[in-house]
């Protein structure tokens, strides 16, 4: 045993850097592989092109577009929805049974696999409202599924306005849903905003969620209605790793390239945000 | 006129916090809707094959005649990933966490932290490919096996994949216990590690038990990276070098290929109803070590 706490702090501490390393590198290593095995691969025509040849040749463009889509239709019904609740759990909610069960319900709900999530889309929506596979339906099952991020950033958002904003408002004889839009609600907006980056970024990389609600194999259109369904990043991506054999390794690392840079320079723009807003805040 | 715009603002404010009242319960509602829409579909299945032998049978042939819908080897292929990627990202996470929240300081601290972010914003299938391509070879290589899709990739993957989960959870207990209690440790002449080791830690172990249940609950629920890495044989595996296929995989892999309304895809759904479960209970003893915390 090492009697001097001194040293023993020395071997601790150094330990405990090595773990942290140990996390932190292969996260370097990760993003240094695919810059350095899809930059090759990306070009104008690789984004702006249908995939051809049974996805061994073209680009993705209908898989960014499906995306995209997906990722809006997501925060159309998110965003009211997560927003509401987090003003109801914060300024309407009272210390209750009922609040209690909300708030163990969203723990719940971010816990839930992304996968049963893709089976309760299936259930529900595409098969029981007769959606089908759908962008309408895998829009709102990946909806359903960022909806606690957006609720808990919503919450803490408003949380941080101080309450004196609230009573100050209240004082002046204004009602209490006009002080929440007026004066509480402008303030969390940077926070609001933050979650909602994050909810898309979720929504994006996600495969799960719209293997069985959305996403086509292999249909390089583009949709005409939110009944159609459409090709997505994510899923391509396993597509061509997992199903297709021969697909040059320079479009599966180009493909992967891509959708990892949308989703981290999404999250770059809510570390932003948020950064801006700390700055900025004058309580 | 005047009556008349007072009123509309009220009949207008009356909707919005009807509106309100009605979205805060909507978590209720969804979490009771997935559940109900699991069973509706799930438990068919159970009028043919009984729950017993459901959740204890050990084949799995779903499309064979007669076809066997036993989800054994499906349960401890979850269990032997989960229970490697735990012993894995457990002692690696809190460490991470401990030194994150109080030994770094400045920009190092800032970096530590953003590179933990980064991980936890790539999505898994992104890191499932990057783990064929790197990790399933060298495992093959390393340990001299006839594939690298093992349940040992699995875990390793998985386990590096729940660090963002258990380090920020961790750190956050880590930073919410007081500073006096550091402090006045220090000041009694302890070092920082023994302060930090016999102080904070005990201090905020409710929290890291959060963190660590949260964690598990993250890799049980991980579907495509799994799927991707651990060769998805629905066998009972004899070591950990060995394919597997975890519940979340059978799910995500076999639904394209089924009939609606079968007894497939009812199993399918069944599977569902037990991951479900399964991840309530595990959110459910996380909620209760945090405010067990809080009293």
């Amino acid at each position: 045993m090492i009697k001097n706490p001194y040293l023993k702090e020395k071997i601790a501490f150094t330990l405990l850097f090595g773990a942290t390393v140990l996390v932190v590198l292969p996260v370097i290593f990760v993003l240094f592989y695919i810059v350095k095995q899809g930059w090759p691969a990306i070009n104008w025509e690789f984004l702006t092109q249908m995939p051809q040849k049974g996805m061994r040749a073209g680009g993705i463009f209908p898989a960014i577009i499906g995306t995209l889509y997906l990722v809006l239709g997501t925060l159309l019904f998110a965003l009211p929805l997560g927003v509401l609740s987090g003003v109801y759990l914060t300024e309407y909610a009272r210390d209750n049974g009922l609040t209690r069960l909300v708030k163990l319900a969203i723990i719940n709900l971010a816990g839930v696999p992304s996968v049963v999530y893709g089976l309760f889309g299936l259930g529900i929506f595409v098969v029981f409202l007769k959606f089908g596979a759908s962008i309408l339906a895998g829009s709102l099952t990946l909806a359903i599924m960022v909806l606690p991020i957006i609720i808990t950033t919503t919450r803490e958002a408003l949380d941080s306005v101080p309450q004196s904003f609230r009573q100050v408002s209240l004082s002046l004889g204004v009602s209490k849903w006009q002080t929440i839009r007026h004066v509480v609600l402008p303030h969390a907006m940077p926070g609001i905003l933050t979650g909602m980056i994050l909810a898309v970024s979720r929504a994006a990389g996600e495969t799960a969620p719209i293997l069985f609600t959305v996403a086509a194999f292999y249909l390089p259109r583009l949709p005409k209605s939110v009944f159609d369904q459409v090709m997505a990043l994510p899923y391509h991506l396993y597509v061509i790793s997992t199903q297709v054999p021969h697909v040059k390794l320079e479009i599966r690392y180009g493909t992967a390239l891509v959708l990892l840079i949308i989703v981290l320079s999404l999250n770059l723009v809510a570390i932003i945000v948020r950064a801006q807003f700390r700055k900025k805040k004058k309580w | 006129m005047l009556e008349r715009h007072w009123t509309w603002h009220r009949v207008k404010e009356f909707l919005i916090e009807k509106c309100i009242y009605l979205s805060g319960v909507t978590s209720i509602v969804i979490v009771a809707l997935i559940f109900i829409f699991l069973a509706k579909e799930g438990f068919a299945l159970f009028k043919t094959v009984g729950v017993g032998e459901f959740l204890l049978g050990i084949k799995w042939y779903p499309i064979s005649h007669p076809a066997q819908f036993g989800i054994l080897p499906l349960i401890i292929g979850s269990l032997v990933v989960t229970i490697g990627a735990t012993l894995i990202a457990v002692p690696i996470g809190v460490a991470s966490a401990v030194y994150i929240s109080e030994v770094a300081s400045g920009k190092i601290k800032e970096v530590l932290k953003s590179g933990i972010e980064v991980l936890a914003a790539i999505p898994s299938v992104v890191l499932g490919f990057i783990g064929m391509m790197t990790l399933v070879p060298w495992v093959k290589a390393v340990f001299n096996l006839p594939t690298g899709l093992t349940a040992f990739s699995g875990a390793l993957m998985l386990g590096f994949m729940a660090m963002p989960t258990i380090v920020s959870i961790a750190e956050d207990a880590l930073n919410a216990v007081p500073k006096r209690y550091k402090e006045a440790a220090l000041a009694l002449g302890a070092t920082r590690w023994q302060a930090i080791w016999r102080v904070v830690f005990p201090a905020a172990s409710s929290g890291i038990v959060a963190a660590v249940m949260l964690g598990i609950g993250r890799v049980i629920g991980e579907t495509m990276a799994v799927m991707m890495i651990t060769g998805n044989a629905a066998r009972i595996p004899t070591t950990i070098f060995e394919p597997v296929r975890t519940l979340t995989a059978t799910i995500a892999a076999e639904m394209g290929e089924t009939v609606r309304g079968s007894d497939h895809y009812s199993a399918l759904f069944a599977i569902g109803i037990v991951l479900f479960i399964i991840t309530f209970m595990i959110n459910l003893i996380a909620d209760i070590a945090v405010h067990h915390k809080a009293k």
